[in-house]
């Protein structure tokens, strides 16, 4: 049954009626009407609808509704919320990475996650932070250049 | 043919979209023209192709769009080239029956070679017409004028001067066109205007940059997935686990607790719609439903080759240069020795990066839209009008980005979904599939076994012989005008129309006598089959040169020749040997006459060299492997990329767009499999059915772009993906010694050969 829940998604404070079972994915895109995060599988293995919960990467297609708590979630939409993109947002448009672009929030969240902790990784650290993550257009040479661009913006 | 065209009349009238959808180009659109001021669409007209807005910028309506390789943006560098405009003076409204004419969509890599030749005829014919404008506004004869940047100028008298803008900016052209009469990749139309000379182009060459890539990273426009319209329903179909079964029992009340969820449910097609997503994929998940029951339709997967091998062929064909089969059987019987290999390739998937989606609003009375990520908008329009019971002019299809397309993927179906559900509840219907049926529902390259036999004489090869046994091509056509191609439609009693065709290598090998042939098999299943066959990324391109690349390499080793030396000898046409000697040069390919199995310790590492035509287009691959002997896990390190498709028109796209297809090629080379069992595929997500790792990436792609400043551009949206497979295999033997006849490379495959 539905359950009143709050949540604090690119620093705004929304309250929604929903089954509290109900994957995150589907309050943002549905309820909030935030089209950034993307259906890629449902099972957590693509990365298409990754967001940050207080800087962490999650799975949103995956996390019950009713399970973030107080957790501040950002969106990819959210990082330029002022109008200007993230550094990695920017590093990836500078780097014309996508193809389709619809598995972009796992990449860009996931690297944002990343060079919060790890400013200047090596190859192999990027690689290990981004392993798992689809694109299936394999635009995989030019996600490197651009993780390795703003790691160095 | 010519009510398909009129029907834009309709269309041109119907007015602008009244509900909010953002899509890419449509505000450019909408600040310059009120579209119900535009004249009816006709391939006869002018203002068809191509407009100028009142700022002197044109818009060109083209019928195709990009599927995220740039296509647009070489399409606008042709037209700006022959308007004299810089490129980004030029916008590119794609894929949209309301706003272009029919030009096939994405198709064949046609995108540059075909579509955008046609606008940019029309762009000629646009700068010809504000010449002649300008001759009489300025009183020049029209030879005095000369264009830049939207400025026509006298040139005997350079104060005479007028602009694209002042001339007809924001209204249309006027002008009747002579076109060929055909819809779809080859609609083109003449211009009186002399083309420019590939020796004046300032645009053509320039990396242009991409125009998609901004809106997708910062989340500021609506994939299909994201359209919303008012009182729209989500809705989600109930596919069977066996295939071939279908409901014949439906508990509708067991998901009663779910607010607004219905079933629909009409012959096989079993759905489920709610307002909110969620509660659609929970209702989707809940229904009780009983199915019949039916003899499970497949063999087992080990029995694939053997089924191929054994099974009746029910169409067969060839290539048009073959040549009487008892002239090959003789120059057989005149050949020392003769050596044969057959070589076998999986059924693969697009697994598109999310199942497909597409949005209808069905308006019995008035225009249906449809909201789709297909790469064929205007045919699936046409397709959704028929299985609507409406007429094509009552359907508007516009295409809008959605989650991966690499040909004739999930998308068609659920545009049809989408349409039959909308009519069920006269609302507007937003479909989209789940991972499973993304994944395992969706058509599929087809299976194949491909046996080459070469005579040889004195060492050289008199009689070749190539020849395909696969499922169809085409069991669902990649046009999706026809419902007969439409999963949902053919749950619905609509008969299967398989296309029942193959391919043949492509390359100018000059042997003796060399014959190309193919037969095709039924399908397991005729209808509504989630093994049913059509069109991925370079159809049939890469398993074929696969087999053809493979043995040209075994049949150089066996003659003790260099596999490079030995493509060379044979290639006829020098744009083959070009491509094939720059990629070698650029690898520093080391020359052998045996697989040199370099070893690092448990690493072998070796290079291979594969390439191919595609419709002109030359590409040579060297790829270089690292096979760990111990795992049977190979890495591809690094691919060189020789590339001719003729003149190049945007560098840096094209080079991002060969990588592309390089990695996605690997995939297919080392990963993809669809896996099934006697009932069902169970290649239904991405831990079933793996994709290149970011770890698995080459480290380097080196690319060649052999530019061609005079010849036409032959098209680059697949040519690469061709003989990424061969070169991979081919590399492997080097490093091993064992040569992969079959597809994919996996740890298991690898440790078996080398066993």
């Amino acid at each position: 049954m539905a359950k009143r829940i709050e949540l604090n998604v690119d620093g705004k404070a929304h309250t929604i009626d929903a089954d509290p079972d109900m994957p995150l994915l589907y309050a943002l895109r549905d309820d909030l009407g935030l089209k950034n995060p993307k259906f890629g599988c449902g099972l957590a293995q693509c990365g298409a609808c990754t967001v940050l919960i207080d800087g962490q990467p999650v799975r949103s297609c995956s996390m019950p509704v009713d399970s973030i708590g107080k957790g501040k979630i950002t969106t990819m939409g959210g990082l330029n919320a002022n109008g200007k993109p993230h550094k990695v947002q920017q590093a990836f448009i500078d780097e014309q990475v996508p193809q389709c672009g619809y598995c972009m929030n796992g990449w860009i969240m996931t690297t944002v996650s990343l060079l919060e902790k790890t400013p200047k990784p090596t190859d192999a650290q990027i690689e290990d932070a981004l392993t798992g993550l689809k694109c299936r257009c394999a635009t995989h040479a030019s996600i490197m250049r651009a993780v390795r661009r703003a790691a160095t913006a | 043919m010519n009510s398909h065209i009129n029907r834009r009349h309709f269309l041109g009238s119907a007015g602008a979209l009244t509900v909010s959808v953002l899509l890419p180009g449509q505000l450019a659109q909408a600040a310059t023209f009120g579209a119900d001021k535009r004249p009816p669409l006709d391939p006869k007209k002018l203002a068809s192709y191509i407009s100028i807005r009142a700022d002197g910028s044109a818009i060109a309506y083209f019928g195709k769009m990009d599927m995220g390789q740039g296509t647009d943006v070489g399409v606008a560098q042709m037209v700006a080239e022959e308007l004299d405009l810089p490129a980004d003076k030029v916008i590119v409204l794609a894929g949209d029956s309301g706003t272009s004419l029919n030009q096939g969509g994405a198709s064949g890599s046609t995108g540059v070679s075909h579509g955008g030749a046609t606008l940019r005829n029309a762009a000629a014919e646009a700068r010809y017409v504000l010449l002649e404008l300008a001759s009489k506004q300025l009183e020049v004869p029209m030879e005095d004028l000369s264009t830049a940047n939207g400025v026509i100028t006298s040139k005997s008298n350079p104060a005479k001067k007028t602009t694209y803008g002042e001339l007809i900016g924001g209204r249309w052209f006027e002008t009747e066109v002579e076109w060929n009469g055909k819809v779809g990749n080859d609609l083109s139309m003449k211009t009186r205007a002399k083309l420019k000379d590939p020796k004046d182009y300032k645009v053509y060459g320039t990396s242009q940059p991409r125009r998609d890539v901004e809106w997708k990273l910062l989340g500021t426009s609506d994939y299909v997935t994201d359209i919303k319209l008012p009182g729209m329903l989500h809705a989600r179909t109930i596919l069977p686990t066996v295939a071939g079964s279908v409901p014949t029992a439906v508990d509708e009340a067991s998901i009663k607790d779910i607010p607004g969820a219905k079933v629909i449910w009409d012959k096989g097609l079993l759905g489920v719609v709610a307002p909110k997503e969620w509660d659609a994929i929970k209702a989707s998940r809940q229904l009780k439903v009983t199915w019949s029951v039916v003899k499970a339709p497949f063999p087992d997967q080990k029995d694939l080759y053997t089924h191929i091998r054994n099974a009746k062929s029910i169409k067969s064909g060839g290539s048009a240069k073959n040549v009487d089969p008892a002239k090959v059987e003789e120059a057989f019987k005149g050949a020392d020795k003769v050596i044969e290999a057959t070589y076998e390739w999986p059924f693969q998937s697009h697994a598109s990066m999310g199942p497909a989606c597409a949005v209808v609003d069905y308006q019995p009375n008035g225009i249906t839209t449809l909201w789709t990520g297909s790469q064929k908008p205007h045919f699936a329009g046409d397709g959704v009008a028929k299985v609507l019971g409406l007429k094509p002019e009552q359907v508007r299809g516009i295409w809008a980005a959605g989650p991966g397309s690499y040909g004739r993927n999930d998308a068609g179906d659920a545009a049809v979904f989408a349409a039959l559900f909308s009519k069920a509840t006269g609302k507007p219907v937003r479909y989209q599939g789940m991972r499973h049926e993304g994944s395992g529902w969706d058509p599929k390259s087809p299976a194949s076994i491909h046996t080459i036999r070469a005579g040889l004489k004195d060492g050289k090869v008199v009689a070749w012989h190539f020849h395909s046994k696969a499922f169809d091509r085409l069991n669902v056509s990649s046009n999706e005008s026809d419902p007969s191609d439409n999963l949902g439609a053919q749950m619905i009693g609509y008969a299967a129309k398989p296309g029942l065709t193959y391919a043949t290598p492509e390359e100018s090998y000059a042997f003796p006598v060399k014959q190309q042939t193919w037969e095709v098999i039924p399908p397991f299943l005729e209808l509504v089959s989630p093994l049913r066959s059509s069109h991925l990324r370079d159809p049939l391109g890469p398993e074929i040169h696969f087999a053809n690349e493979g043995f040209v390499d075994e049949v150089a080793y066996a003659t003790g020749q260099d596999p490079v030396a030995y493509r060379l000898s044979l290639a006829a046409e020098q744009r083959d040997k070009d491509a094939i000697k720059a990629a070698a040069d650029k690898a520093g390919w080391k020359t052998r006459t045996a697989a040199r199995k370099e070893m690092k310790g448990d690493i072998a590492t070796g290079q291979g060299i594969a390439f191919s035509q595609r419709n002109g287009t030359r590409v040579a691959i060297v790829a270089e492997v690292d096979v760990n002997m111990k795992t049977g896990k190979v890495h591809a390190r690094k691919f060189t990329v020789a590339h001719d498709c003729g003149i190049v028109i945007n560098p840096r796209l094209l080079t991002q767009g060969i990588e592309g297809n390089i990695c996605q090629g690997l995939s297919r080379a080392v990963h993809e499999e669809v896996m099934f069992s006697k009932e069902n595929v169970t290649s239904v997500d991405w831990l079933t059915y793996p994709i290149l790792d970011i770890t698995e990436r080459p480290h380097e792609i080196d690319v060649v772009l052999i530019n061609r400043q005079n010849l036409p551009p032959n098209g680059a949206g697949e040519g690469s993906m061709r003989p990424v497979v061969a070169a991979v295999a081919n590399a492997i033997y080097d490093a091993t010694g064992v040569r992969m006849r079959q597809g994919p490379f996996t740890p298991d495959r690898l440790k078996a050969g080398m066993a």
